[in-house]
């Protein structure tokens, strides 16, 4: 009975809002009959009026992309899939999905995130434990990308449309065994738009073929698993595949630039909020003066920590990059946004890397 | 309609909750209670998000504690406070964001309000052609402090840029920087305790006229910079301003590019081509009045030219200079007797092996101004081919720079 209700309830206000001419009785009758025939003797799936809808629902549950209001059970069509890197976000676990209109397919791009048909909505969930926290929807509209966030309620079941982001108190211990008690910091709109920014546009992040090309939540290679179900189109035979970061096994140079290619270069690219220092840390980038070797800081005032060059080669002590990754402190903290606690494995790595290397290798992306 | 009516009552419901606690504090006041009210910010960054194309939101007056960075990426939004001593944004409490307030959406008017405190820069705008900085106050409280924000007004990769009637005290670079844009006017304004009063860097087109700069490291600055996206900044004009007791000691964090600016300079043009300086009140600048100088490090970007040139200097009132050089010009003025004269030029020519160059310099000033010319010849410097002299360049201005007009400022 529960599980009944749960599918009907969000169907049934959803019609409320659709027939605001109804009224009293009459609409109860019409809400009791509709449901009954229709919504209750199927499943919810993906509602492509809500999701291209020009403002966004106002909960997660009304675009029908998951089974359960918890978001946990994905509807037909809904595909999990995982990154080789993710961005550091707080410890936060992330589930994410990829929602595409049927009939549609995803193009293969080489370098730029793959190219999503309108109507594809990319779904991420981020959690501690038991703790759902946040769920960010990037909605590939008519006229472009759309980021939407929602919040979970810490006692309901339910996330809502949260335009301004949350702060939400976290416990110490809950990130990771070692994190403080700190306030994790769900964006709002505008912030999500800063980190996505592409010149005038917003676009997704994460979904680029190398960090997509290993094997996913199902077992297979996600790119061969998306194009064998008619998901993705264009794929060829060797696509590049970053390293794990976290793979002590593999050359360290490519790890380090595989996580500045995630963490830093949403931002840090000619197209993204950053282009302005000349810091450019794309995973294609070659010039190491825009890679940060001998580069002075460009506007980064008390950021800088005295140091004179963003990385000066031999001595991440003296490197700008580290000192604003280790750094918690609005104003000299790198990322600005989406992070509180410092991602202390990323700090060891990329310390490890200037220390170890005093030229980027122009090989790795050739 | 309906929207308009709708952003109106937001706009009422955020006067009246801030009314309300400033009410409440004002009745519950208590002496030594020095705690601002809090403005519900999580309603102003609403109202910043979902306002509509064009409208205006309207800031209460009152102390206000805001404790993450704002942002507005909505076009042609006014966003406008009851004045700068009325309005007053307080982040020192700010916990997130590398700036008070970003703007990155065009035609924006900020107006009639004070930024405070901000942990990072005072207010941003990035990509924001058009936009209107006016009768606003961005500073940091207490003394010259290596901890206070980069910039305190900083447009950067933007069109069309105004600042006037703006005041910006305490910043740990500059107080109004403009970078990487195109067609500027700052004007009006008051910059005072910041390492830099004023900035031009990596810019082309640009006026600033009719400013105060008073007790910063250096009050005027025109730069240009290797490996940014823009690059070649030209044709400013730097008149009637007031420019004085810039001896401010240097409290720029190691690094950044202020931090080798002498304390106690009046202008600093650096690589930079077609700048005028006219018309303007020099007094009490202990280093020099004016530097026209290279960029003095290293490059690869084959882009830049680090060489100050066709820079005119004519016709500015000059007291009490260079009577006590600072920072790397120290040295070289104790090879010069300890004094610098009002107008001084490194005299580099060349980078490296290149070639040297006419830097076509002007300086249309009666002769009891003084000028040098370090000789410095090129960079990296060698001590021994120092060969200073105080011939004045033999320059010529074949055109003067036309006054930049801003469409959207007009009246």
């Amino acid at each position: 009975m529960a599980k009944w209700q749960s599918v009907c309830l969000p169907l049934a206000l959803r019609m409320r809002r659709d027939n605001q001419v109804m009224s009293g009785l009459r609409a109860l009758g019409a809400l009791i009959l509709l449901t009954g025939v229709f919504a209750c003797t199927r499943a919810p799936s993906p509602d492509l009026s809500v999701i291209l809808a020009d403002k966004p629902a106002q909960n997660l549950s009304d675009y029908g992309l998951f089974l359960d209001p918890s978001a946990q059970k994905p509807a037909a069509g809904v595909v999990a899939y995982d990154l080789i890197n993710p961005l550091f976000s707080d410890y936060a676990e992330k589930t994410r999905y990829v929602f595409v209109p049927d009939g549609q397919s995803v193009v293969y791009t080489a370098q730029d995130v793959l190219d999503f048909p309108v109507g594809t909505v990319l779904v991420k969930t981020f959690s501690y434990a038991d703790r759902a926290l946040e769920t960010r929807l990037l909605i590939h509209k008519a006229d472009g990308w759309e980021a939407i966030p929602y919040v979970w309620a810490e006692t309901d079941k339910n996330a809502v449309y949260a335009p301004v982001g949350k702060r939400l108190e976290i416990a110490a211990g809950v990130a990771s065994p070692e994190a403080p008690a700190f306030t994790y910091a769900v964006p709002n709109k505008n912030q999500c738009k800063t980190c996505h920014q592409h010149g005038d546009a917003v676009i997704p992040i994460g979904p680029k073929a190398r960090n997509l090309n290993h094997q996913g939540p199902y077992g297979a290679n996600q790119l061969v698993d998306w194009q064998s179900r008619g998901l993705l189109m264009g794929l060829p035979l060797n696509p590049t595949q970053l390293p794990y970061v976290s793979d002590s096994a593999a050359n360290l140079d490519a790890r380090a630039r595989a996580y500045l290619d995630i963490n830093c270069a949403h931002c840090h690219k000619s197209t993204g909020s950053a282009s302005n220092s000349g810091l450019w840390l794309d995973w294609t980038e070659s010039d190491s003066v825009r890679l940060g070797y001998g580069k002075h800081p460009t506007a980064a005032g008390r950021g800088s920590g005295q140091a004179l060059y963003v990385i000066k080669p031999g001595a991440p002590e003296e490197s700008i990059m580290v000192y604003r990754m280790a750094s918690t402190e609005a104003g000299v903290a790198m990322p600005e946004l989406g992070r509180a606690l410092p991602d202390t494995a990323g700090v060891a790595l990329i310390s490890d890397w200037i220390a170890n290397h005093s030229e980027p290798d122009k090989k790795l992306t050739d | 309609m309906s929207k308009r009516l709708a952003l109106l009552a937001c706009s009422a419901l955020v006067l009246s909750a801030c009314g309300q606690s400033d009410t409440t504090t004002q009745s519950e006041a208590t002496p030594g209670a020095t705690t601002a009210p809090v403005l519900d910010a999580t309603a102003l960054q609403t109202l910043l998000i979902e306002a509509e194309e064009g409208s205006t939101i309207s800031l209460p007056a009152g102390t206000f504690q805001i404790l993450d960075g704002l942002s507005l990426d909505v076009p042609g939004v006014t966003l406008q406070g009851a004045g700068q001593d009325q309005t007053i944004l307080d982040f020192a409490g700010q916990t997130g964001a590398g700036e008070g307030l970003l703007v990155t959406s065009d035609d924006v008017t900020l107006a009639g309000f004070t930024i405070r405190d901000t942990k990072g820069d005072g207010i941003k705008s990035k990509g924001a052609d058009r936009i209107i900085y006016r009768d606003l106050t961005v500073e940091w409280s207490g003394e010259p402090d290596e901890a206070h924000g980069a910039y305190g007004v900083y447009p950067v990769e933007s069109q069309d840029v105004l600042v006037e009637r703006v005041t910006v005290r305490g910043a740990s670079d500059a107080g109004i920087y403009v970078g990487q844009s195109d067609n500027i006017i700052v004007r009006d304004s008051f910059a005072e305790y910041n390492v830099a009063g004023i900035e031009i860097e990596n810019s082309t087109r640009a006026d600033v006229y009719n400013n105060t700069v008073s007790n910063n490291t250096g009050g005027l600055l025109v730069f240009d910079l290797p490996d940014l996206p823009k690059v070649g900044g030209h044709s400013t004009r730097l008149f009637n301003n007031t420019v004085i007791n810039n001896n401010t000691r240097n409290f720029a964090p190691p690094g950044n590019i202020v931090a080798s600016v002498p304390s106690g300079t009046g202008v600093i043009i650096m690589a930079n081509e077609r700048v005028e300086i006219f018309g303007n009140t020099f007094n009490d600048n202990r280093t020099a009045h004016v530097l026209l100088v290279a960029y003095a490090d290293a490059f690869e970007d084959e882009r830049y030219n680090p060489l100050p040139r066709d820079i005119l200097v004519a016709d500015n009132a000059y007291t009490k200079g260079g009577y006590e050089p600072q920072g790397d010009l120290q040295m070289l003025a104790m090879l010069l007797g300890g004094k610098l004269p009002d107008i001084v030029s490194d005299g580099v020519t060349r980078w490296g092996e290149a070639d040297s160059i006419d830097l076509n310099l002007t300086v249309l000033e009666p002769d009891e101004v003084g000028f040098i010319n370090l000789g410095l010849g090129a960079y990296p410097i060698k001590p021994q081919n120092l060969k200073p002299t105080d011939q004045r360049p033999d320059g010529e201005v074949a055109e003067r720079l036309p006054a930049v007009s801003l469409a959207h400022a007009a009246g």
